[in-house]
């Protein structure tokens, strides 16, 4: 219970630091926006519906894993600002409760983005979703997870690198292929209906069993990462 | 007047004098250490001829591939190997991460371990990709599938890639933790990746060993085990190599950091 006020003090904190200054998000948005409109002219989607639904899929989490890294290492840098990581590293609160309010804020932030976001997609690539749509609502949050929980942790151990910009996509994606293959699997699945249930049933059990062991993993070994020298 | 200490170099093994006594005879260059490394070399050769010579001229000739096959003993052995090493890596790096705080002159050997475990398995790995791609143009038509274990066996490589780049790109000081923690990542994702690719397709022949697998000649045997524990024995040298170069590495950052302490301690006030 405890721990649970230091997450949700966490989480106030970052979710109003985001309120005031919208830098992510806005960030974010205009990126998967371009995203979107690059892949439609890359694609022409107009041409091909059948093709269009096939891909469609892939391209959506494309867009969110790279839009979402750009916002993951402002995440982070904002707390090296006067010095606030090394406040946080002397608090007596546990350092996991910084790192699971931190990835829940970002969390809230991608679906934030995922929410306007899936409008424009289905006007620009003229989706007709053949199979069960809410298990999209089901499917996107998991996904959304697998990448902001590893993307969060490796921001953070990346934070005094040389070049952090570009070590943490050089390190996230790798580890991330079973997951992406997974969410773009099921979304796939959900928007052609030609995948069979117990096969898409299987995909997002798989995935929701990475979010865990990551999930896990995370918690696990971010106090080592934060007072790591 | 201020005086700055290195100490951000020597961090996190503050060596003691008589820590750097001992350490020194850990890596200090013994002649028997030497001997018995050409020795292991000289055997190593020594199978390895000989696992050349029952892979290409005492195995029997495969009933529809011919000679080609023949790669099968070399790709095998590296596949099995790249699959092996990780987990050297991934312990070395949970020793590392168990001694860090307690015993860091242990730690630091254990690191010295991970990353020469790496970059091994990232050889070996490589090198299975590659005989394995040499095999598929001409028995598939196809350099390359995005088959469950051709894929697994990427993932992999591209992992262990990324460590290694880690560890050029991590901040001094830093390296041996932050790898370490990668380290732990990149063992929990293999058998993830296993798991999620098989389910996405499979191509590569069956298993030939195994309960399901469908075995093979006799006379084939002693060609696939002379060639396994020919590059083992060749993996092994590599690592030990490494890991004693590393070492070294080591030492002598230890001693430069300690002797810009000690001319900074000596400066006059």
């Amino acid at each position: 219970m405890k721990y649970l006020g230091y997450v949700l003090e966490h989480l106030r904190k970052d979710l109003r630091l985001e309120w005031r200054s919208r830098d992510s998000i806005n960030g974010m948005l205009f990126f998967v926006l371009l995203m979107v409109v690059v892949f439609s002219i890359a694609f022409d989607p107009a041409g091909y519906p059948t093709v269009t639904r096939q891909i469609s899929g892939g391209i959506l989490w494309v867009g969110l894993l790279f839009a979402s890294m750009t916002a993951l290492n402002q995440s982070w840098t904002r707390e090296q600002r006067n010095q606030v990581l090394e406040a946080q590293r002397m608090a007596p609160s546990p350092a996991s409760a910084l790192f699971v309010g931190k990835a829940l804020a970002n969390m809230i932030f991608v679906l934030v983005v995922e929410a306007v976001l899936a409008p424009v997609f289905i006007i620009f690539f003229n989706l007709h979703v053949l199979g069960d749509p809410w298990l999209l609502a089901l499917i996107l949050p998991l996904g959304t997870w697998a990448i902001v929980v590893n993307g969060t942790f490796f921001a953070a151990l990346g934070l005094r690198a040389r070049n952090r910009e570009l070590l943490l996509p050089l390190i996230l994606l790798p580890l991330s292929l079973p997951a992406v293959l997974m969410m773009v699997q099921a979304t796939t699945g959900v928007l052609t209906a030609e995948l069979d249930p117990i096969y898409l049933q299987s995909w997002i059990k798989q995935l929701a069993g990475y979010d865990v062991i990551y999930t896990t993993v995370c918690i696990l070994l971010f106090e080592t990462v934060l007072n790591a020298e | 007047m201020q005086r700055v200490f290195p100490l951000q170099i020597l961090r996190p093994h503050r060596i003691s004098p008589e820590n750097r006594g001992k350490m020194k005879a850990i890596v200090a260059r013994s002649s028997t250490l030497r001997n018995v490394a050409w020795l292991w070399l000289v055997a190593t050769a020594a199978v390895l001829v000989v696992g050349f010579r029952q892979a290409i001229f005492l195995a029997p000739m495969e009933e529809t591939m011919g000679n080609l096959q023949r790669i099968f003993y070399y790709h095998l052995a590296h596949a099995i190997l790249s699959l092996i090493f990780p987990y050297v890596n991934v312990a070395a790096s949970l020793a590392y991460l168990y001694w860090r705080r307690r015993d860091p002159l242990k730690a630091l050997s254990a690191d010295a371990l991970a990353v020469a475990s790496a970059e091994v398995t990232v050889l070996y790995a490589g090198l299975c990709l590659a005989t394995g791609m040499l095999w598929g143009k001409p028995a598939w038509g196809i350099w390359w599938t995005w088959d469950a274990r051709l894929t697994t066996e990427l993932i992999l490589w591209l992992l262990y890639a990324s460590y290694l780049l880690l560890r050029r790109f991590s901040p001094n000081g830093q390296t041996g933790v932050l790898s370490a923690v990668l380290a732990v990542f990149a063992a929990v994702d293999v058998p993830i990746v296993f798991m999620s690719i098989r389910w996405w397709r499979t191509q590569h022949p069956a298993p030939v060993f195994g309960p399901d697998g469908g075995g093979i000649d006799p006379a084939m045997v002693p060609a696939v085990l002379w060639n396994l524990t020919g590059w083992a024995m060749w993996g092994i040298f590599l690592i030990g190599l490494r890991f004693a170069l590393e070492r070294r590495r080591q030492l002598a950052e230890q001693e430069a950091a300690l002797l810009a302490l000690e001319a900074s301690l000596e400066t006059p006030q």
